[in-house]
């Protein structure tokens, strides 16, 4: 768990943080999301103490973040950044055992964890355990970054911007990957971003920062379909606000329970009951069929999804 | 003229190096003999060169040249690289025939030494080489390859008793010993300066990298120092030294006087500082801020970034400093033999002071050589292969 109360962090009189109060469940993704100078990146330093608050406390699963001095309590968080930051003097292998080095694990133990890192992160082990950063893509770069963030096995993820500066393709398949390894590790994340669809995707809570202060917190729903103001309302929506209602939706939650389509199934055109609203919407007007069988995990019919549906919710 | 695909002369380099170089080995002394050390010599001209030797050199020599209207491709490059290599070669190794030649119908007084062609030849040819290898954008690998090409014959002709007719040979068959204590001594000088800039040098360097307010007024008074010419500064540290000299006898003991060893390695020990504390910090200041805000996020402490990090990111960048003050005081060092610090200067001067040109050589050729092979090896220590580029 992660805790903010009445955190501040003053520079020469201006509040870059200014009385933030917001908490990241155990094992949920939070989100920090605003414009530039929102200080929002303040607020995420001041949890691995790289910036220490003028006033107020952090709490981390049960204890305040002073009660440790940096160096120890850093290498229990993991830390990716949006320029990555990898060494360039040193192997991918080297790179992501950084933290289980400064923590003195034995030699075998840290390949074993390189190589458990690669695979979670689907990197070929064998073709990139023994490269330079130079020689790999920006996407599998950061793929490295977030296994060397997980290395030592820390409870909490710190993401400042990890995706901001990959194309939106690699930055699609990290944001699912990322979704993916929460799913596996249950690992307590803080994410920064600007990304709105990005904070809609994979956070469990959002806080919406503006000029250092808390505008709202609350779940994408709640910041979707319940603004606290104006702001909030054209942040979130604008003109996509269907659309983005639509993204933060599953399949399951409204399709009707008949199995069979005018008495017949076909089976390759299912969609798991998992598939946000927004894609299904989109395979409806691509296939220009109104209705679509929804199977699960295992591809059992559970039901059908109706265009008319959508709209009604 | 413009140097396209399409002009008569593709690179003007070669041909203006080429043609100067063939014109001289046609036109000036390739030899002179002298009957003794003192008396000025009669110039020999190509054709007292073996005709061996003397074809090899102008064939090199035309090869080179040619190579300017050829078009500019790797092979025409390494072609030209092979020929200036050879050049000087096939001269050095015709000189020591005819100078075995005419030793052997002469005094053993009579002196024969290298003519105004054979430096001409081997400065052109070697520039020559250095363009090919330019263009050719070698290694340091390469270039270290290059420079054993260049200088490994003939140290084997030297070390065969080849090159021992030569007046440059016969010097040193006169000085042996005096050489080898002054190479000793030049070592010495070099180290009693290089080691101490090297231990306030990177920790001043740090200290520039650091603090933005102490970068400008120490960078400013290191260039300062080296502004200063290296005679004026020897002369300035000789009172003071001779003074506390004078007043601690503990100084005295350790051989500390105004003039010697200790006035000399602490001029270039100044003089040293600049390069060490500016590559540093330079070297310090390109470590991308992203890895260092990555390393303090995940756990390392100041000492740990600094050692793990920074200075191996750094490292090419310091050690580069490091080459060109060694370079630097390797040459500087001569002058040091003027205030009785010993070493290579003090043949270089003597020959200087006795109008012997051969003695000066003895000093100097020694001094070029090391520098050179300095640079090399430490263009290999700063490049290695495995490394990225960062």
């Amino acid at each position: 768990m992660i805790e903010f109360r009445n955190v501040s962090k003053r520079y020469d009189g201006s509040f870059a943080v200014d009385d933030l109060s917001f908490t990241v469940a155990e094992g949920a993704i939070g989100v920090l999301i605003g414009t530039s100078g929102s200080g929002k990146s303040t607020a995420l330093r001041m949890v691995n103490r790289l910036i220490d608050p003028s006033s107020g406390t952090i709490h981390l699963s049960g204890t305040t973040v002073e009660q440790l001095p940096p160096v120890k309590l850093r290498r229990r968080i993991g830390y990716v950044i949006q320029s990555v930051g990898l060494f360039p003097h040193w192997t991918v292998e080297r790179n992501i055992g950084t933290v289980p080095h400064l923590l003195g694990w034995p030699k075998a133990k840290i390949r074993d964890r390189v190589a458990q890192l690669l695979d979670l992160l689907r990197l070929d082990a064998n073709a990139v355990r023994h490269k330079y950063p130079h020689q790999l893509s920006g996407g599998q770069q950061q793929r490295v970054g977030v296994a060397r963030a997980l290395a030592a096995d820390p409870d909490v993820l710190l993401m400042d911007e990890p995706f901001g500066a990959l194309d939106p393709i690699t930055r699609t398949a990290l944001q699912d990957e990322i979704a993916f390894i929460h799913q596996q590790t249950k690992k307590t994340i803080l994410l920064v971003t600007h990304d709105i669809e990005e904070a809609l995707k994979l956070g469990d809570t959002i806080a919406l920062l503006d000029r250092g202060k808390l505008v709202q917190a609350g779940t994408p729903r709640d910041l979707l379909t319940a603004p606290a103001n104006d702001f909030v309302r054209d942040f979130f929506g604008g003109a996509n606000l269907g659309l983005r209602l639509l993204e933060i939706e599953t399949a399951a939650t409204v399709m009707r329970p008949e199995k069979r389509i005018d008495g017949e199934r076909n089976e390759a055109e299912a969609i798991p009951a998992s598939m946000s609203l927004h894609r299904a919407l989109s395979l409806m007007v691509a296939r220009g069929v109104d209705r679509l069988p929804v199977v699960d995990d295992k591809g059992a019919p559970q039901g059908t999804l109706h265009l008319a549906d959508l709209a009604k919710r | 003229m413009a140097v396209s695909n399409g002009a008569f002369v593709k690179n003007p380099v070669f041909l203006t190096l080429g043609a100067v170089a063939l014109l001289a080995a046609i036109a000036l002394p390739v030899l002179s003999h002298a009957p003794n050390r003192l008396l000025g010599g009669q110039p020999l001209y190509l054709s007292a060169l073996p005709n061996g030797a003397a074809i090899v050199l102008i064939l090199a020599l035309a090869i080179a040249t040619g190579c300017a209207f050829a078009p500019q491709r790797r092979d025409i490059w390494i072609i030209a690289l092979v020929a200036a290599l050879i050049a000087p070669i096939a001269y050095v190794w015709g000189t020591g025939e005819a100078a075995t030649a005419l030793a052997a119908a002469s005094a053993p007084i009579a002196r024969t030494s290298t003519g105004t062609a054979g430096w001409v030849v081997i400065i052109t040819m070697y520039l020559a080489a250095a363009e090919s290898v330019r263009r050719l954008s070698l290694r340091a690998w390469g270039r270290a390859l290059i420079v054993i090409c260049a200088i490994g014959p003939i140290i084997a002709m030297v070390a065969s008793g080849h090159l021992d007719q030569l007046a440059l040979m016969k010097e040193y068959a006169v000085k042996h010993d005096e050489f080898a204590a002054a190479l000793r001594q030049h070592a010495h000088i070099v180290l009693a300066s290089f080691i101490p800039a090297l231990v306030i040098g990177v920790p001043l360097g740090i200290v520039a990298h650091r603090s933005a307010k102490l970068n400008g007024p120490l960078l400013g008074v290191l260039g300062l120092i080296q502004t200063i010419p290296s005679i004026a500064l020897f002369g300035i540290l000789m009172a003071p030294l001779s003074g506390l000299a004078r007043h601690i006898p503990a100084l005295r003991d350790l051989g500390i006087s105004g003039i010697g060893l200790a006035p000399a390695a602490i001029a270039l020990t100044l003089y040293s500082l600049l390069p060490i504390v500016r590559n540093t910090a330079t070297g310090l200041g390109e470590v991308p801020a992203a890895a260092l805000d990555a390393a303090a996020g995940m756990g390392m402490n100041r000492w740990q970034i600094l050692r793990q990090i920074e200075v191996p990111i750094a490292l090419p960048v310091i050690l580069s400093g490091l080459r060109i003050t060694l370079v630097q005081s390797i040459g500087l060092a001569a002058v040091a033999a003027l205030i009785g610090a010993g070493g290579l200067g003090s043949i270089m001067f003597q020959g200087l002071f006795a109008n012997a040109g051969d003695l000066i050589l003895l000093g100097v050729v020694p001094i070029v050589g090391i520098a050179v092979i300095v640079d090399v090896v430490f263009r290999l220590i700063a490049s290695p292969p495995n490394r990225g580029a960062a």
